[in-house]
């Protein structure tokens, strides 16, 4: 199978500089440089039809043609590597292995979109990943790809990491923005849009690891070979799915997107553990809402999950067996939200510890029959929240709702959780 | 950098490196480095998981307890360390040598339960493994076994 992202690997340690340009690394960046302008780069990731890794899945090339063109005064270019999203471990096993994707993929969007300063965003306990950047970048630094007048053209671009100390509100946006600048990582408002007013109040465009390293390929393969990756026409290239739970294989691999839930868990992943039913899973990352084995012969892209009222989120899948009770992991899921909570509005301050509170009482069998009620209703009010958190945790509340009410119920009458002996 | 204040997380980082934990001192020292008031920087000191405003042991644990690494038993483990050690969640032992804290998904999902001891990362951890862990740890402080 052809590989985007991993086509450089090599086993058990990361692709060497040399390594990575003798296999064609930065001919992506020398094609632009000496045939395509700004324009032209752009209109290539429109064409590709990539859409974001970080979660969200909106389309890049139009993420990036919100920047204004003619303002005076610089504009910036963000990589997200927050990655504190529970069972998404993807951006950390690409740059392990390869962290020159990356900073070729940041100096052609740079150059897409007339930056001059960069930034990369590290989240704490990634200090492989960013060791790894830091020796890539003063190696393209050397080789004239990054700083003043990159290779005669007169483009020049800095790149400069940023290492955080924890917290998964970092990884939204604005927030990160707020993170970087050393000011408290609240979110911002919105509007008005990064792509007008971003870091520092300049225009700036903010994309995850995995979008960011997939340019390259996008520039020096042609819009077209990339999208025809997918194995769906609808779909556009590969994604970086990240496997945990359990499986047999708990591995990051990188597959066409479009292949089958099914295809997935008994391929890469080797099947369930020994003994083990599959009972459903969390598709994208903890914000998604559950996925059962009706949905087995589901393909994995944004659009179809979509149509079945979850997210292709992050492709971090986490695989539940039949023996696991999921009123437990929805309230591990909103322990969580309700922990990184930021605490600046009240439907997500106030509302998450409420729902965890009814969702602990359930768990330990004191639930009574109304609470379902509260928990449907309540669910609702944190989509009023001031940033995308709180919409996220109702993923899996509603979905617990909608697919294992009766386990809900069960809970109940029995006065106690059903999977604990 | 294009501001002084971008350096926060770094300054206090460095700081905690030296006190062991990020001190008052430490806070109206980072402030004077960064041109913040004390305010400020415990504004931003209170926000992350992994600066400490509280004392805390000569080495700390980050158990995860996010959703991976608790279909992998991440409770039953936190359990036994807990007990282990003689704290609750939170506390740091007698001797002053471990705090035991839960933490938020580490980015190793697919090798839990993971655990962060130090800057070193713990993968697909069992009970005796973890007591094994504690005790090279708290050999390697000089200290002998509690
Ligand atoms: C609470 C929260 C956490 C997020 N964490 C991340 C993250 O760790 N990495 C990431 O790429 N995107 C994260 N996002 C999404 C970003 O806000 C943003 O949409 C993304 O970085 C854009 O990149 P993309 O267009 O390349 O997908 C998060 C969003 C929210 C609301
Ligand atoms: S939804 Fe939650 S994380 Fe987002 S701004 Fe409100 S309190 Fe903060
Ligand atoms: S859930 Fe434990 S490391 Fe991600």
């Amino acid at each position: 199978m052809e590989q985007v992202l991993f086509r450089h690997n090599k086993p058990g340690r990361p692709v060497t500089f040399a390594e990575y340009c003798a296999e064609g690394g930065f001919a992506a960046l020398k094609k632009a440089l000496a045939e395509m302008s700004p324009d032209d780069v752009q209109q290539a990731v429109i064409d590709s039809g990539m859409r974001g890794r970080g979660g969200a899945g909106f389309p890049t090339g139009r993420k990036w043609s919100f920047v204004p063109r003619n303002l005076p005064g610089p504009r910036y270019l963000i990589c997200n590597c927050d990655e504190m999203e529970p069972g998404t471990y993807k951006d950390r096993v690409l740059l392990e292995k390869n962290p020159y994707l990356l900073v070729e993929g940041m100096i052609l969007t740079a150059y897409a979109i007339g930056v001059e300063h960069a930034f990369i965003f590290i989240r704490r306990g990634y200090e492989t990943p960013a060791a790894n950047l830091r020796r890539a970048i003063t190696e393209a630094h050397e080789a004239g790809f990054l700083g003043k007048n990159i290779l005669g053209s007169g483009i020049s671009v800095e790149l400069d990491l940023h290492l955080s100390a924890g917290r998964y509100i970092c990884g939204e946006e604005t927030a990160l923005m707020n993170a970087l600048e050393g000011r408290r990582a609240n979110p911002r408002s919105k509007p008005p849009f990064p792509a007008i007013k971003g870091l520092w109040e300049s225009p700036t465009v903010v994309n995850n690891v995995e979008t960011l390293s997939n340019v390259p390929f996008i520039i020096s393969h042609g819009p077209t070979r990339f999208k025809e990756l997918a194995k769906l026409p609808e779909a556009s290239g590969m994604k970086l799915f990240c496997i945990s739970g359990h499986v047999n294989n708990t591995v990051c691999v990188e597959l066409p997107l479009g292949m089958t839930l099914g295809e997935i868990i008994d391929g890469p992943c080797g099947g369930m553990l020994p003994g083990r039913k599959f009972k459903g899973c969390i598709p994208g990352g903890a914000a998604t809402p559950y996925l059962t084995a009706d949905h087995l012969n589901l393909p994995m892209d944004f659009d179809t999950v979509a149509g079945v009222g979850s997210r292709l989120g992050t492709g971090g899948i986490v695989v539940f067996d039949t023996d696991t009770c999921m009123v437990g992991a929805t309230l591990n899921l909103t322990r969580f939200f309700a922990h990184e909570s930021c605490g600046w509005c009240t439907p997500c301050r106030e509302g998450l510890p409420y729902v965890r509170e009814i969702l602990t009482r359930i768990e330990a069998g004191r639930g009574v029959p109304e609470d379902i009620d509260i928990l449907a209703e309540h669910a609702k009010y944190l989509n009023y929240a001031f940033c995308a958190l709180a919409p996220g945790a109702t993923g899996p509340i509603e979905a617990l709702l909608r697919l294992f009410e009766d386990e809900l119920r069960e809970h109940i009458t029995k006065k106690c959780c059903p999977f604990r002996r | 950098a294009v501001t002084p204040r971008e350096a926060a997380v770094d300054v206090m980082k460095d700081l905690q490196g030296h006190y062991g934990w990020l001190t008052d001192e430490g806070v109206v020292e980072a402030a004077e480095i960064l041109g913040l008031s004390p305010l400020q920087v415990e504004e931003l000191a209170t926000f992350y998981e992994m600066i400490y405003r509280r004392p805390v042991g000569k080495k700390v644990i980050h158990l995860c307890d996010s959703i991976s690494c608790w279909a992998m038993g991440c409770e039953t483990l936190m359990e036994h360390m807990a007990k282990r050690l003689g704290v609750e969640p939170g506390g740091t032992t007698a001797d002053g040598i471990f705090t035991l804290l839960p933490c938020s998904c580490l980015g190793n999902c697919g090798n839990g339960p993971a655990m962060m001891l130090g800057d070193n990362m713990y993968e697909k951890l069992t009970p005796d493994e973890a007591d094994k862990i504690l005790e090279i740890e708290r050999r390697k402080t000089g200290e002998s076994p509690a």
